[in-house]
């Protein structure tokens, strides 16, 4: 049951892009800004991992890691947010989130150097289990669990709650909520924020599969926006769909043409993108329909 | 009146004021204001006209004269910066100029850069043999994938020519044939005239990327101040309103595409007259993403202001990265995030200074 195997190791990669995607996504759905710095807040998440657990894996460090870079990652995303607000126009905002992903990325090659560092996974979920006759890592499973409980949080918090409702409202039209007399802007910088924790998480828990090393904010912005861009921009089932799609197209191509993988990947982000200009599921609303 | 009609009368406006403006870059309503300048100070137009000759004539002396006064390796950079300042310009073309943000031009840099290389490896060594085949690469693929990547616009022709890039940068580096991941090395130096010497000195091969690019610099300046390119920016403005006055504007749009692909392909064969050496990281998405911020830092829609950019970012990132303890991409990076606060004000305070010179307050 080799074919098994590889979706299974699609559907972890597709855990962990979409959290990092789904702020992404979030950010430009509620303020259009595409945030270029995302792959930035992933790495600093991956180095907090490095900093806090390299060579002594405890489930409770492990567990540390992920706080931390929450926290990390969320002032990070504030910082952001408060510098993108008055910057007008795709293109600044470009120079903007580009330039502080530099910055950033060049700090971290300043304090650990330019090796490959890895992360062991917490001690409990570093064996192997039996499935489908074949030996296979159960930290992987664990982060397809990982994101089937984020992704169904998420969605519980959108539909069903009224800061969920709020930020729909934001997404599709943010002038008629303001003019109602909510505040957007607090509500822009925590959506940022969460998005930016979301993702310093997401570079924590793929630690033990992706390790951590500088030019890989590069990597997985790119497949970032690939996923919202093929889901849709602005809609968390969107990035859902892109990341479970990415990851597919991703695990599969690995296997079976290793040296084209990504080009498959991209040549399927270009179909999509001729078809359906929009994405798969665009965000509802009149901004963007 | 008739489409044509107004086309003709808005050409007549930019003759008139041509003159007087020596940016490229000005949208309708600049160009209103510009042409009431012109009736009112006619003495200034006799003025503006020999500055815009003077400046870039001196601007070319001097450069011209750069391998007179430098050693080798300031020569090898200034090369490498005017390479990249095509680049920079043909990205300009398409995201300042036709409003359409491009990450993509690197597959056409790069399709110039290969083809340059495999005809001075396999064939001759003649430098405009090597232009003229990378260009017609170039320009046909961007022809090829323009066709389809016109269709779209905004953030999505920004992601489509991502992937474009993107699968450039895969081909280039999975294809045995060029050489894979290594690239291609052991390029021999070009020669200009036929059957002329190898030209092993740096200055002199920087006197032939001058030549090319100033030869395509203007080539492009007098494209964008034809109809062609006032048709370019009305699709920048407000595409549906050109269409509505009867334009093709995906023909123009392509056009466009192909135009800024040669240019593209163009600055690929300098590079490789310069490197001697291609590889798949000359299209990464780091260099994509240098050239697209080159032209917001340069200022979108003028052609001079990108190439200063281009500068700016080959000077600090090869540069001055040896005086920071390599930490070129930092000051980078740091140039970019001021650059976005201060640039608005900078143009605001030039703005006001033309502006008193014309004696409008």
């Amino acid at each position: 049951m080799q074919y098994a195997v590889t979706v299974l190791n699609g559907l972890a990669l597709g855990a962990i892009l979409f959290l990092i995607a789904v702020g992404l996504s979030l950010v430009f759905g509620i303020m259009d800004v595409l945030n270029l710095a995302h792959g930035a807040v992933y790495l600093v998440g991956a180095y907090v991992a490095v900093a806090l657990i390299e060579g002594h894996a405890s489930v409770a460090g492990f567990v540390a890691a992920v706080l931390v870079a929450a926290l990390v990652g969320g002032l990070a995303g504030a910082a952001l947010a408060g510098m993108s607000i008055p910057v007008r126009g795709h293109l600044d905002q470009a120079l903007l989130t580009l330039g502080t992903a530099l910055i950033i990325t060049e700090l971290i090659s300043e304090f650990f150097g330019n090796e490959v560092r890895s992360v062991a996974p917490p001690p409990g979920l570093d064996a192997s289990v039996g499935l489908f006759g074949q030996a296979y890592p159960a930290y992987r499973l664990a982060l397809v669990v990982v994101g089937v409980v984020v992704a169904v949080g998420l969605h519980l918090l959108l539909e069903r709650t009224r800061i969920g409702a709020t930020l729909r409202a934001t997404v599709a039209d943010r002038q008629m909520v303001e003019a109602m007399g909510i505040r957007t802007r607090r509500l822009v910088i925590s959506v940022f924020a969460a998005g930016a924790a979301l993702a310093a998480v997401g570079g924590v828990l793929a630690g033990p599969v992706l390790g951590a090393q500088p030019g890989l904010d590069d990597t997985v912005l790119l497949l970032a926006l690939v996923v919202v861009v093929i889901g849709g921009l602005g809609s968390v089932r969107g990035a859902l769909l892109g990341a479970v799609l990415v990851g597919q197209v991703q695990a599969l191509g690995v296997a079976l043409l290793p040296d084209q993988a990504s080009f498959l990947l991209f040549a399927a982000m270009a179909a999509v993108l001729l078809l359906r200009p929009a994405g798969l599921l665009p965000a509802r609303g009149p901004a963007h329909a | 009146m008739s489409p044509a009609d107004t086309n003709a009368a808005d050409t007549n406006a930019a003759d008139t004021n041509a003159a007087d403006t020596n940016r490229a870059d000005t949208n309708a309503a600049d160009m209103k204001a510009a042409s009431m300048r012109t009736v009112m100070a006619v003495p200034s137009v006799v003025r503006g006209r020999a500055g815009r000759l003077l400046v870039p004539l001196a601007v070319v002396v001097v450069l011209a004269a750069l391998p007179l006064v430098l050693g080798a390796y300031p020569i090898t950079l200034a090369s490498r910066v005017l390479a990249f300042a095509l680049l920079v310009v043909s990205v300009d073309i398409l995201t300042g100029v036709t409003g359409l943000p491009t990450l993509g031009q690197v597959a056409y840099f790069g399709a110039g850069a290969y083809t340059a290389a495999l005809v001075g490896i396999h064939w001759t060594s003649n430098a405009a043999v090597q232009l003229l085949a990378g260009v017609l690469v170039a320009t046909a693929l961007a022809l090829a994938t323009g066709a389809i990547v016109v269709r779209t616009k905004g953030i999505v022709f920004l992601m489509v020519t991502l992937a474009v890039g993107e699968l450039t940068h895969q081909v280039a580096a999975s294809w045995t044939a060029v050489g894979g991941t290594n690239g291609l090395a052991g390029i021999p130096p070009i020669s200009v005239l036929p059957g002329g010497p190898a030209l092993t000195l740096s200055g002199f091969v920087y006197w032939w990327v001058l030549a090319v690019f100033v030869v395509v610099f203007l080539l492009v300046a007098r494209a964008m101040r034809a109809p062609f390119g006032r048709t370019l920016r009305g699709i920048r403005d407000n595409e549906p309103r050109l269409r509505a006055l009867g334009q093709r504007t995906y023909s123009a749009k392509l056009a466009a595409y192909g135009l800024a692909g040669a240019v593209a392909g163009a600055a690929g064969t300098l590079w490789t007259a310069q490197a001697r050496f291609v590889s798949p990281t000359d299209l990464g998405f780091d260099v994509a993403a240098f050239a697209l911020l080159s032209v917001v830092i340069g200022g979108a829609g003028s052609l001079w202001g990108p190439c200063l950019g281009a500068a700016l970012v080959i000077l600090v990132r090869d540069e001055v990265s040896d005086y920071v303890d390599g930490r070129g991409p930092l000051l980078l990076g740091i140039v970019f995030v001021a650059g976005v606060y201060l640039l608005p004000r900078v143009r605001a305070v030039l703005g006001r200074l033309r502006a008193r010179e014309k004696g409008f307050p």
